[in-house]
């Protein structure tokens, strides 16, 4: 783990430093799903070294990384449904099994993208409510909820500039109180259920300027 | 007793109309295509599917819900990039759709094939999804209500299947196709290879008393598989982690 201090750099991070600093604060020997999207970049910076076990829902413990060429094989993909390898001590199991497995906290982090958080960590990452719109959930509400830390990774604001951490989410909720961590392109936020947001890390912005574009929002720096 | 049938349209020629039928399979891995295409061929319709998925591009349970053959969908993540005509009849609002997180999916069909009648998960709590359902708070923690899901059918795929109707899967391939077959009346299942040997006892994922009709197809379409296969054939190495029959362990003693 990195050191808990409040620290600040000039510019914000880019997706790759925010995957390696992601990996930084995966402890070694952690069992670790990273979901669909952006999450999936953080195993880049997991060193064999580490020994990170990564799970993926649709029944497989152990995966590398993805398969080319002749490594391709149609009975081997992760949950993105992408044709992954096999890493030696791996392990297949069922759905149940796969689930049970995250719901009954057997997994260290899940790392999961987001498109709005809550200060007392709620989580609205499955649907933006829009009207006609065709819904589909699969394991984001399972994922929520089914590791001991369950860390977002997102842009601190839409493209538009909106924010996405607000006092309560507008969007349809995936789960309660189940974030911990944010890591942001622009800083990194531990969230323990009080409502108040610590602040580790910012990149590219003030506490001044966090805090006059997230009213209703209070920050506190470790 | 399992029956080993050789066609996959008298695999599944039980199937009625009106029936709920688990479709096995995570996108194409584990999904029993060729019993998919016979229930199509098959005629049978106003069915309950559950499956993770509602029909991709235009093959298996794509083309049944295309045809209108399928009144309710239950499942996890039916909006995929190639899934228009799920899409289109959702629209259209002729086909019912419940939509369920992925693990209580799981967890509903395992209940319904162990005999429990319900369970209390935290996931969905808090969410429109649990939108109605009882909830209880147990030992500081939120939960939900869910009821089992059990099937008329199930229609699943597995890697091989020894003549007493144990089967193995293979690799991610396994995915819903062990709770589906305990949540199933009758159980439906499409394999590479139907060994003649037993499987290793300790290797089974699926015991014969979950599985009714057998079917052997080899679905050729992986390369890994097909090696896999052609090594068999070839005699190159043991049936997949068959040991020996009963007669010939019986016959060196």
């Amino acid at each position: 783990m990195s050191t808990e201090t409040f620290r600040t750099t000039e510019t914000p991070l880019t997706q790759d430093e925010l995957a390696h600093a992601i990996a930084e604060d995966i402890a070694p020997g952690s069992f670790v799903n990273l979901g669909i999207g952006q999450p999936t970049t953080v195993s880049n910076y997991l060193s064999p070294e580490k020994q990170v076990t990564l799970h993926t829902e649709n029944g497989m413990l152990g995966f590398g990384p993805k398969a080319l060429g002749e490594q391709v094989d149609e009975d081997l993909i992760n949950a993105g449904k992408i044709p992954v390898t096999e890493l030696p001590g791996a392990a297949y199991f069922h759905h149940a099994d796969s689930f049970a497995m995250m719901r009954g906290g057997h997994l260290d982090v899940c790392v999961l993208g987001a498109y709005q958080v809550s200060a007392s960590g709620d989580l609205a990452n499955w649907s933006t409510g829009k009207p006609g719109a065709i819904p589909a959930v699969g394991g984001a509400m399972d994922l929520a909820i089914g590791a001991k830390d369950t860390y977002v990774m997102m842009d601190l604001f839409t493209k538009k500039g909106d924010r996405k951490l607000l006092p309560e989410c507008t969007f349809p909720l995936t789960g309660v109180g189940c974030v911990s961590r944010i890591y942001a392109d622009m800083g990194v936020f531990l969230l323990d259920g009080s409502g108040i947001v610590k602040v580790r890390e910012l990149h590219g912005i003030s506490l001044e300027d966090v805090r006059d574009r997230h009213p209703g929002v209070e920050f506190e720096t470790l | 007793m399992t029956e080993f049938v050789d066609t996959a349209a008298e695999a599944v020629a039980s199937v009625s109309n009106g029936a709920t039928v688990l479709l096995g399979g995570f996108g194409n891995a584990g999904q029993p295509m060729e019993l998919i295409d016979a229930l199509m061929e098959s005629g049978a319709t106003d069915l309950t599917v559950v499956n993770n998925n509602a029909g991709q591009a235009d093959a298996g349970l794509a083309l049944l819900i295309k045809e209108r053959r399928v009144a309710k969908i239950i499942c996890s993540f039916p909006r995929q990039s190639d899934s228009w005509h799920f899409d289109e009849a959702y629209r259209a609002g002729e086909i019912e759709l419940e939509l369920v997180p992925q693990g209580n999916l799981a967890e509903r069909l395992r209940a319904g094939g162990a005999g429990i009648g319900g369970f209390f998960t935290p996931t969905g709590y808090g969410t429109e999804l649990a939108a109605g359902k009882e909830t209880r708070e147990i030992e500081g923690r939120h939960y939900v209500l869910e009821a089992p899901i059990r099937g008329d059918f199930a229609l699943i795929k597995a890697y091989a299947a020894d003549p007493y109707g144990n089967l193995v899967y293979r690799k991610t391939a396994r995915n819903f196709g062990p709770v589906m077959a305990t949540a199933a009346t009758h159980t439906i299942v499409q394999v590479d290879e139907v060994l003649e040997e037993a499987l290793d006892p300790e290797a089974i994922i699926t015991p014969s008393i979950y599985t009714d009709t057998i079917v052997g197809i080899p679905t050729g379409s992986g390369t890994k598989q097909r090696e896999e296969r052609e090594a068999l054939a070839a005699g190159r190495r043991k049936p997949c982690l068959a040991t020996k029959t009963a007669a010939e362990l019986a016959a060196e003693k």
